[in-house]
């Protein structure tokens, strides 16, 4: 189907089942209910699920791959994002273009930064991308706040020309559309108490989502991607054999810099303002968080980091003191105070520290990630039925 | 002229941090081939030992005070530190205002603490990781040490002032016979420059004039070599970590006045402090240090008038700027050793 392996065509289908039943999956609680605070099924949250999933995909093409750590890819994404802003400011708040240009402009920045950035590896080519970063960070927070907005960032304006909008009515403001479809239009199910959310915004992220992961998948199973993954494995046997490697990591990377300016495009279609911030490097750090915890490298892994980050924030941090104490009333009084006390730091605006002691677990027991530990789970109950010594069909490429 | 060394002067003590941190940097890296994310977060734990420091001298207890009365009436309520009770208030006293610099014989053994833990307790398993996963978990570390710090002191800037001997600033101008207040610049960032120059020679006389820094070297040169000959190379090592931590630790207690300390300013640093590390050269200590001090002096050159008049926001990139540039014509940096990260 679609070119793909029957196992790739089943991953591709479960991501799509999660995407299209997202806003029933993320609301289990009713409405009302006291745990109805943790309810995850509204727009804002949904959208930015998705996006993000775009960002890490994108960023795993590069790490995942060729073994290129980039710690300045929100770099692409702000500058993906300041070129679909001005899209919506200069010619029509209709996102096909913004986004079209939005990636456009950060593949062609992406093109600049890797050239430059390529021509060295390891911890050199990490501290390129990072000093990239800062200094479009720094710019576009200084010199360039005629084309960014400086700190105020950027929004459309009632007074912005919009050649193809024509003029806008009277008393109303500029709302991102695809061809008259309001990005923000919802309708609302009620099943029993419980309230569902259908968002056109996130239904289109979605989509684009899909597409990126199909996109990816292809590439993955591309001879491409076998290039690129022999790039991560051994360069210097690259270079002897006579190969140039340079030309598949730039593509690599501008691949990758075109996903974060899409995502970033995505982010200005649902939520139209930029923000220098966007381009801070500890954005870039969370990609990267994105990426190594869900599992680099592996298909649906950074797809399931960015949503477990993303979703695990809106829940961490929404915990506070009296929540917690509902939970431990069953304990007796000093008991409860205790337990309040030892979990409080890491919950509500604490969730930091649970995402950076988390990662580092990660990293230092599960270097595959959330991927590797679901597939550890599953050998333990597949080892008794199978001789683990029997070959699995997949050849273990030699070091 | 007036102009120029004052650009030099303010350069210093910026420049000052960036070498005391990439020195710490480049130890960990030559030393135990370790690319310590986690490095900014010594410096702001450093920092934060200052201010801990402060609040310990200044615990204090009620006492009842028959002379004054408070608004009602009643015999007023005064905070007396335990230091007074110890030492007398005019001692307390001083030992307040001079919180700071004492500071430091209180962060030097935390510091080394610190160190030893993170080394045996983390680190160590990282040696035969790729560099990306050493990256990886310090950075993690760094996110998890800010945090800790975030919980216990606050997101905001903890002020903690210089002893009022050097709350005043220094006349350059004057004594260099050019008119007065020329140049002035603040007794406490001159304090700070010789402060890391101090530091900075005491590190490389125990490398270059001890036996234990003579057995470093030779370990920094060829690890293998020396393990062979029967020395526990890696004990070594560890406390060569214990120390760039300490040295790392004590750039940002003496920072402390400079700029107040807060759980941010340990990334902050840690970005710049890579690209010193870089332009240095990887591996290379004196590189390190000079890098330091030269991209400081760049930094504030940067920021003159006339040069923002010809290239608006030149200050804020230009670190940025002059590592790219470095990398890509000498890419092992200015006294970079061959043989060194290159793959």
């Amino acid at each position: 189907m679609l070119g793909l392996k029957k196992r790739d065509a089943g991953l591709l289908a479960i991501v799509a089942c999660l995407c299209l039943f997202a806003p029933f999956l993320l609301n289990p609680f009713p409405e009302g209910s006291a745990m109805a605070q943790f309810n995850a099924g509204y727009p804002d949250l949904m959208q930015r699920l998705v996006i993000f999933g775009i960002f890490a995909i994108g960023f795993n093409i590069l790490f995942g791959l060729t073994g290129y750590l980039s710690f300045g890819h929100a770099a692409f994404l702000g500058v993906g994002s300041y070129a679909a802003i001005w899209m919506m400011k200069l010619l029509t708040m209709n996102i096909v273009p913004a986004i079209i240009v939005s990636v456009l402009v950060a593949g062609l920045f992406s093109l600049v930064v890797g050239w430059i950035s390529l021509r060295r590896s390891g911890i050199y080519f990490s501290i390129l991308t990072l000093a990239f970063a800062q200094m479009s960070y720094a710019l576009a927070y200084s010199v360039l706040t005629p084309i960014t907005g400086g700190e105020t960032g950027l929004q459309p304006k009632y007074t912005d020309p919009r050649i193809l909008d024509g003029a806008p009515l009277p008393g109303q403001t500029p709302r991102a559309n695809l061809f008259g479809l309001d990005m923000k239009a919802s309708t609302q199910l009620n099943i029993g108490d419980w309230v569902f959310t259908f968002n056109a915004g996130y239904y289109i992220a979605a989509a684009v989502m899909l597409i990126a992961f199909y996109l990816s998948i292809r590439i993955f199973r591309s001879p491409f991607g076998m290039m690129l993954r022999a790039v991560k494995s051994n360069q210097h046997r690259m270079n002897y054999t006579g190969l140039n490697s340079k030309p598949y990591t730039l593509a690599a990377f501008v691949i990758s810099g075109m996903y974060a300016g899409l995502a970033g495009g995505l982010l200005v279609a649902m939520d139209t303002q930029v923000g220098a911030e966007r381009m801070f490097w500890t954005a870039s750090g969370e990609v990267v968080l994105m990426a190594i915890l869900g599992g680099a490298g592996t298909l649906i892994g950074p797809v399931l980091g960015a949503g477990f980050i993303k979703y695990m924030e809106n829940i961490v941090s929404k915990i506070n003191e009296s929540i917690l104490e509902q939970w431990f009333a069953f304990l007796p009084d000093s008991l409860t105070d205790l337990m309040v006390t030892l979990v409080y730091p890491f919950v509500g605006k604490g969730w930091h520290l649970t995402l950076g002691l988390l990662f580092m677990l990660v990293v230092i027991f599960l270097p595959g990630g959330l991927v590797e530990g679901g597939q550890r789970i599953g050998n333990l109950f597949r080892r008794k039925k199978t001789d683990p010594k029997s070959p699995d069909g997949k050849t273990t490429p030699a070091e | 002229m007036d102009a120029f060394l004052l650009q030099i002067l303010n350069g210093l003590d910026k420049g000052s941090a960036y070498a005391l941190i990439a020195l710490g940097l480049t130890l960990i890296f030559g030393t135990l081939g370790v690319v310590n994310f986690a490095h900014g977060a010594l410096f702001m734990i450093g920092a934060f030992c200052a201010v801990t420091f402060t609040k310990l001298l200044t615990l204090s207890h009620k006492v009842v005070d028959e002379s004054r009365k408070d608004f009602l009436g009643n015999p007023m309520q005064v905070d007396v530190p335990y230091i007074y009770d110890w030492f007398g208030q005019e001692t307390g006293d001083a030992m307040i205002d001079w919180a700071v610099p004492l500071s430091i014989l209180f962060a030097i053994p935390v510091m080394i603490a610190i160190g030893f833990i993170m080394e045996r307790g983390l680190i160590k398993h990282f040696y035969k990781r790729p560099h990306a996963d050493q990256i990886l978990v310090t950075f993690g570390l760094a996110i998890v040490l800010a945090e800790i710090i975030k919980y216990y002191y606050g997101a905001n800037p903890i002020p903690t002032p210089a002893p009022s001997a050097f709350a005043g600033s220094f006349d350059f101008g004057a004594m260099l016979g050019m008119d007065a207040n020329t140049i002035i610049y603040p007794y406490w960032r001159l304090i700070y420059f010789g402060f890391a120059a101090l530091i900075i020679g005491v590190v490389f006389a125990f490398l270059q004039f001890t036996t234990f820094g003579m057995v470093v070297r030779a370990g920094m040169a060829d690890r293998e070599t020396v393990g062979l000959l029967g020395i526990d190379i890696d004990k070594r090592f560890t406390i060569m970590f214990g120390i760039a931590a300490a040295v790392a630790g004590l750039a940002g207690v003496m920072y402390a006045p400079i700029n107040s300390p807060n759980y941010n300013m340990g990334m902050d640093f840690l970005v710049l402090s890579f690209v010193v590390v870089v332009v240095g050269g990887m591996g290379s200590l004196p590189g390190a240090v000079l890098a330091g001090f030269l991209l400081g002096i760049l930094e504030s050159f940067a920021s003159m008038a006339f040069v923002l008049d010809a290239i608006p926001g030149l200050n804020q990139i230009i670190i940025y700027l002059v590592a790219i540039i470095i990398l890509l014509t000498r890419p092992r940096g200015l006294m970079g050793r061959k043989g060194v990260m290159e793959d």
